[in-house]
C-alpha cells in the first residue's frame, strides 16, 4: 500500500518534470503550481513512509516492474530502512517545492531548474526503493547527472562551470566504484538481484574487496575525505533550494546505499571495516569544520559543515559494525540508531539553514560574509530561524543536534570492552576528535550568524534588504520546528527506529519511556539519562522567573544611546570584526599546520600615508597532494596515447595479433596460477 | 508528601546554588587581597554590587537587536540550571535525571553561544575580538572538558553525575592514574573556562588581555547584573563539580533526612572555603600568560583527558 502510494508520487514527480518543460514560458504562476505540486507530492509519500515505517514489523512490501534488464525486471522494495529514508528524503523534498515557490519568482532561468528538481526528487525515491543491483545504479546515476544538471542552472559563471566538471568526474568515479563493487557482491553467476545477493555470502577476500568497493563508490557521494573535494564547489553552485537537497538529502542517499551494502547485502561485516569507517570518519569531522571555519562564503561554509556532519555519522556507523563483530547487539543498536538520528537531524537542519542561506542571497544578492551584516534588523523572522537552525547544528540543547550528539557519545563511552587492541587506541581518539569537531562546529556557527545577522550592515545591499515572501518563511518554520520536536520528544523518534536496527541488526534499544518529560536511556535504566523537554522547561522557567523578578522588584528603564565602544566608537561598518578575523585566532591554532596558513602584514614606514596591506595565503592539501598529480599523471598518459590514435594499418593489425597472442597465452597459462 | 518533600529539597538545591555564587566570588577576592595584604572589600560586596546595577536603568546601544537583550535572561537560566543539576549537598535530587554530565557541557557551551553572539550584535570591535577569541578558548576548553568526563564516565559507569559522586565516596575507586590526569586536566578547563589567571583577568578591563570582559563591554545596568551572576555561578558550579567528583564526603544520599542535609550543607560549605583558597592562592603565585599561549596551556589539559580516557580503555583499573 505504502509502496504503491510512493510509486505514485514518483509519477506525479515525473509529470510536474514534463509540464515544467510543457509549460516553460507561461509565466511565475506555472511554477509556483508545479513547486507546489511537487510538494504535495513529497508531502503524501512522507506520511506513506512514516506509515509504513510505524506499521513494522510488517513484512515489506516487494513489486517486480518489466522494465529494467529484460530477464530481471526492476525489483523494487520496501522495508523498515527504506521507509525511513524515504522520510527524510521526501521531507526534505517537499520543503524544499514548498520553498521553490517563492523562491522560483527570483530564478533567472526556470527552466534550468524545476523540471530536473522534480526528476531529481523521483531518482533519489528511486534509489532507495531499488532492490536489484541495476535499478539502483541507474537511479544512482540518473540522481547524479540529474543534480549535475542543476549545479549547471547558472552556467554563465566559470566557476560554476568548473564545480560541474568536477562533480562530474567525481560522480562517474562514484558510479564506477559502485559498478565493480556489484559486480563482486553478485559474483560469478551474475544474479544482480538484491535477494540473491543477500543469500550468496562472500569470501573474506572478494568480501572486503566489495566493502572498500563501496566505501569508495558511496563516500565520494556522501563527502567522505579525501573524496570531498566536489562537495564544497558543487553545493553552494546550484540554486538554493538545490543546494538543500543535495546536502540535506543526497548525502543521505549515499549513506542509504553505504548502509544497505554493508549491513545489509555483505551480511554481517568484518571488523576491520570498523576501523576503515572510524578513521575516515573522524578525520572528515575534524577537518570539514576546519575548513567550514577558514570560509567567508555562507554557502561554501555550510558546505564544507555537511561534510563534517557526514564524518559524525560515518563514526556511528563505524561503532555498530565494531559492536556488532564482537557480539554486543545493544550497544551496536545504540549506535546505529545515534547514526539514523543524526542522519535525520543533519537533513532538517542543514536544510533550514540553506534555505536560510538563500533568503539572505535572494535578499542581498551576496554569498559573502564579508559583505552582510545587521540582517536581524531587516529580516527578522529569517534571522531567527537561522538561528534556530545554528543552534541545532551546533548541537546546543534542547534542540535536536545535541540528542544524536549525544547518543553518538554514550555509544563511544560502551566501548572500553572491545577486545580488539586497534579499536581500543582508535576509538578514545576518534570520540576526542568528535569532541573537538563539535566545539568547532559551534565556534563556526557563532562566526556564520553573527557575521551575516548581527552588527552593522557592511554593504549597501544589506543595509536595505527585505524580508522574504512568506511561503519560504513557512517552510523554514516546519524546518525548525521539526528540530524542535525531535529535541524535545527524542524518545519518539527511538523508538520509531527501531524496526531499521531490528532489520539490520537483529537487536533493538531499550524502549524508551512513554511519558514525553521522561528521560531517554541508551543502554539501561539508570545507566545514563537525559531529558530535552525537561531541560527546556527548566530554562524556559528560570528566564521568565528571572526576568519577572527583576522587572517587579528591581528596575525595566531603558535608554537607548550611541555604543560605548570604550569611548572611542568608529562609524564605518568595515571596523567591525570580519568573517576573516573572527577565524584568525583558530587558523592560527590549527591553520598554520593544517592549511599551511601564511599572514604577511606590510606595514608603511612612519610618516608614510599609504594603508598597511595584509595578505593570507592558505593551500587545500588534499586538493595539491592527491588530486592534481592525478589530473597531471591522467593528462600524461593521455598525452602519451594519443600517438596511438596516428598509426599505419599495419601497426594497428600488428597491435590486435599481439594483444590477441597476449589474451591466448594467458589463457593457457591460467589453470596453472 | 514523599513527592513533595524532594521536589523542596530540589527547589533548595537551586535556591542554594543561588545564594551562595556571589559569596563564593567575593571570598576569592577577599582572600586574594589578603595574599596581597591588602585589606580587600568585605566580603557581601558582591551582593551590593549585583543589587545596585539591578536598580540601575539599561543603556542600550542603538541598534542592539532582541538577541543582545535576551542574552544576560537566556545565559543566567541555562547556567542555573545547569549548576543546580550539579550534587552540592546531597545526591539523586528530584531532577538529577534530567541532564547528566554531557548535558551540563552543553548547557554551558549554549550560554557561551550565545554570550559570543552578543557581542557581535553591536557591530564594535571589542565585542568581536571578545567573541573570537572565547570561541577560540571554547573549542579547546570543551574537548578537553568532555575528554576527562569521558574518564569519569568510564570509572564509574555512568555519565550521571549523581551516580559518579556516588561511586566515588564508595570504597571501590582506589588511587587510579587516570584520576589524577581528570582533576589536573578538570582545574585546567574550570580556570580556562571561568577567565581566572593565568587565561583571563577577572579583575580587569586592560584591552589587551581581556576576553570575557570585551563580549560584555556593551552591557550595563540589569543585563550587566545577571551576566555578573553568572559568571558567579559558572564559578561555583566549576568547584561544586570539582568537589562532588573529588571531595564526594558527606552527600547526603537520596531521601535522607534533615540532619543529614545539614551536614551536607556544612560539608559543602567547608570544601567551596577550602577551593577558594586554593583558587585565591594559585592566582596570586602565577602570571597571566599572552593570548597565544592559551591554546598550549589548553592543549594540555586536552592530552591529559585523551590519556586518562586512553588508559581506561587498555585497562579498567589504571
Amino acid at each position: 500500500m505504502a509502496l504503491a502510494a510512493v510509486l505514485a508520487t514518483m509519477l506525479g514527480q515525473l509529470a510536474v518534470a514534463l509540464l515544467a518543460i510543457g509549460l516553460a514560458g507561461r509565466g511565475a504562476w506555472a511554477g509556483s503550481v508545479l513547486y507546489a505540486a511537487s510538494a504535495a507530492a513529497g508531502a503524501i509519500a512522507t506520511l506513506a513512509a512514516l506509515a509504513s515505517l510505524l506499521a513494522a514489523p510488517a513484512p515489506p512490501e516487494t513489486l517486480i516492474l518489466p522494465f529494467g534488464l529484460p530477464w530481471l525486471g526492476a525489483h523494487l522494495r520496501l522495508d523498515a530502512l527504506a521507509a525511513f529514508f524515504l522520510a527524510v528524503v521526501n521531507f526534505g523534498g517537499a520543503i524544499a517545492a514548498l520553498y521553490g515557490i517563492g523562491y522560483g519568482a527570483h530564478e533567472p532561468s526556470p527552466r534550468r531548474v524545476l523540471p530536473f528538481f522534480a526528476a531529481f526528487l523521483a531518482a533519489m525515491n528511486l534509489v532507495v526503493l531499488a532492490d536489484d543491483a541495476f535499478t539502483f545504479l541507474l537511479a544512482w546515476e540518473c540522481m547524479s547527472l540529474l543534480s549535475w544538471a542543476l549545479v549547471m542552472a547558472h552556467h554563465h559563471s566559470a566557476a560554476n562551470r568548473a564545480a560541474g566538471h568536477v562533480y562530474l568526474t567525481m560522480a562517474g568515479f562514484g558510479t564506477l566504484a559502485l559498478l565493480l563493487a556489484f559486480g563482486l557482491l553478485a559474483g560469478p553467476a551474475g544474479d544482480y538481484g538484491f535477494a540473491a545477493i543477500r543469500s550468496a555470502p562472500l569470501t573474506p577476500w572478494l568480501g572486503g574487496g566489495a566493502l572498500l568497493l563501496a566505501v569508495l563508490g558511496t563516500g565520494s557521494k556522501a563527502g567522505l575525505v579525501p573524496l570531498h573535494v566536489w562537495l564544497p564547489l558543487a553545493h553552494p553552485a546550484a540554486p538554493s533550494h538545490v543546494s538543500a537537497l543535495m546536502s540535506g538529502v543526497m548525502t543521505k542517499v549515499a549513506l542509504y546505499g553505504l548502509i544497505r551494502i554493508l549491513f545489509d547485502l555483505l551480511g554481517p561485516p568484518p571488523g576491520w571495516a570498523s576501523m576503515v569507517l572510524l578513521a575516515a570518519g573522524g578525520a572528515t569531522a575534524v577537518l570539514g569544520v576546519l575548513q567550514a571555519l577558514m570560509q567567508s562564503e555562507l554557502k561554501r561554509l555550510l558546505a564544507y559543515s555537511t561534510i563534517e556532519n557526514i564524518g559524525v555519522i560515518c563514526v556511528g556507523l563505524g561503532l555498530a559494525i565494531a559492536f556488532q563483530a564482537n557480539g554486543m547487539t545493544a550497544a551496536s543498536a545504540l549506535a546505529m540508531t545515534a547514526a539514523l538520528c543524526h542522519i535525520a537531524n543533519h537533513a532538517l537542519f542543514k536544510s533550514l539553514l540553506f534555505l536560510g542561506a538563500g533568503a539572505v542571497l535572494t535578499a542581498t544578492g551576496e554569498r559573502d560574509l564579508e559583505r552582510l551584516g545587521g540582517l536581524i534588523h531587516r529580516m527578522p523572522q529569517t534571522s531567527f530561524l537561522f538561528l534556530i537552525g545554528a543552534v541545532a547544528i551546533a548541537a546546543l540543547p534542547p534542540l535536536n543536534g545535541f540528542v544524536s550528539e549525544w547518543l553518538t557519545f554514550q555509544a563511544v563511552l560502551l566501548s572500553p570492552v572491545l577486545p580488539h587492541w586497534g579499536l581500543k587506541i582508535m576509538v578514545p581518539a576518534v570520540g576526542g576528535l568528535l569532541a573537538l569537531a563539535t566545539a568547532l562546529a559551534a565556534a563556526c556557527f557563532v562566526k556564520a550568524f553573527g557575521i551575516a545577522f548581527l552588527g552593522r550592515a557592511r554593504s549597501a545591499a544589506a543595509a536595505t534588504a527585505q524580508e522574504v515572501e512568506p511561503t519560504r518563511l513557512v517552510a523554514m518554520a516546519l524546518l525548525a520546528l521539526a528540530c524542535l520536536l525531535i529535541g524535545l520528544l527524542p524518545g519518539y523518534v527511538i523508538d520509531g527506529l527501531a524496526p531499521v536496527t531490528r532489520d539490520l541488526l537483529g537487536a533493538v534499544m531499550p524502549a524508551q519511556p512513554a511519558a514525553p518529560w521522561q528521560p531517554i536511556v541508551p543502554v539501561v535504566a539508570s545507566r545514563s539519562s537525559y531529558s530535552g523537554l525537561l531541560v527546556f522547561l527548566f530554562i524556559g522557567v528560570s528566564a521568565s522567573l528571572a526576568a519577572l523578578v527583576i522587572h517587579r522588584v528591581a528596575s525595566h528603564a531603558v535608554r537607548r544611546a550611541p555604543a560605548w565602544d570604550c569611548g572611542y566608537p568608529e562609524p564605518s561598518p568595515l571596523a567591525q570584526y570580519s568573517a576573516g578575523s573572527f577565524a584568525q585566532p583558530l587558523r592560527r591554532v590549527f591553520g598554520t599546520s593544517i592549511f599551511r596558513a601564511r599572514e604577511q602584514v606590510t606595514m608603511p614606514l612612519p610618516g608614510d600615508l599609504r594603508p598597511a596591506r595584509f595578505a593570507l595565503q592558505m593551500r587545500d592539501l588534499v586538493w595539491e597532494g592527491l588530486y592534481l598529480p592525478l589530473a597531471a599523471a591522467i593528462g600524461y598518459a593521455a598525452e602519451r596515447l594519443n600517438a596511438l590514435q596516428f598509426l599505419t594499418i599495419r601497426r594497428y593489425l600488428g597491435m590486435v595479433f599481439l594483444a590477441l597472442v597476449t589474451l591466448l597465452l594467458v589463457l593457457a597459462l591460467w589453470p596453472s596460477f | 508528601m514523599a513527592v513533595l518533600l524532594s521536589l523542596v529539597v530540589q527547589a533548595g538545591q537551586m535556591a542554594l546554588v543561588l545564594l551562595l555564587a556571589p559569596l563564593l566570588t567575593g571570598l576569592v577576592r577577599r582572600v586574594k587581597a589578603r595574599l596581597l595584604r591588602r585589606r580587600g572589600p568585605p566580603l557581601l560586596q558582591p551582593y551590593r554590587d549585583l543589587w545596585r546595577l539591578l536598580c540601575k536603568e539599561v543603556v542600550l546601544a542603538e541598534n542592539a537587536s532582541w538577541l543582545f537583550r535576551a542574552t544576560p535572561y537566556l545565559i543566567f537560566a541555562a547556567t542555573w540550571v545547569a549548576a543546580a543539576l550539579v550534587p552540592t549537598f546531597g545526591r539523586g535530587l528530584m531532577f538529577s535525571w534530567s541532564a547528566d554530565l554531557i548535558a551540563i557541557i552543553a548547557l554551558l557551551a549554549s550560554a557561551r553561544f550565545f554570550l559570543a553572539l552578543a557581542g557581535m550584535d553591536i557591530g564594535t570591535s571589542f565585542g568581536g575580538i571578545g567573541a573570537s577569541r572565547e570561541v577560540m578558548i571554547a573549542s579547546f576548553a570543551e574537548p578537553a572538558m568532555l575528554l576527562i568526563m569521558f574518564s569519569l564516565a568510564l570509572i564509574a559507569g555512568s555519565t550521571q553525575l549523581s551516580t559518579v559522586a556516588t561511586y566515588m565516596a564508595s570504597a571501590e575507586v582506589g588511587l587510579r592514574v587516570s584520576l589524577g590526569l581528570a582533576l589536573v586536566g578538570l582545574a585546567i578547563v574550570a580556570l580556562a573556562e571561568n577567565g581566572r589567571i593565568p587565561v583571563d583577568n577577572p579583575a580587569t578591563h586592560l584591552e589587551l588581555t581581556m576576553v570575557h570582559e570585551a563580549m560584555v563591554l556593551e552591557y550595563s545596568g540589569r543585563h550587566l547584573a545577571l551576566i555578573e551572576f553568572t559568571s558567579a555561578l559558572k564559578l561555583l558550579l566549576y568547584v561544586s563539580l570539582i568537589a562532588c567528583v573529588f571531595l564526594p564526603w558527606d552527600l547526603a544520599p537520596p531521601g535522607a533526612g534533615p540532619a543529614a542535609w545539614a551536614i551536607g550543607i556544612l560539608a559543602y560549605l567547608l570544601k567551596l572555603g577550602a577551593c577558594a583558597c586554593l583558587l585565591a592562592l594559585f592566582e596570586t603565585a602565577i602570571a597571566k600568560m599572552r593570548v597565544f599561549r592559551v591554546p598550549e596551556f589548553l592543549g594540555a589539559a586536552l592530552m591529559l583527558g585523551l590519556l586518562g580516557t586512553l588508559l581506561l580503555f587498555v585497562s579498567r583499573s589504571l
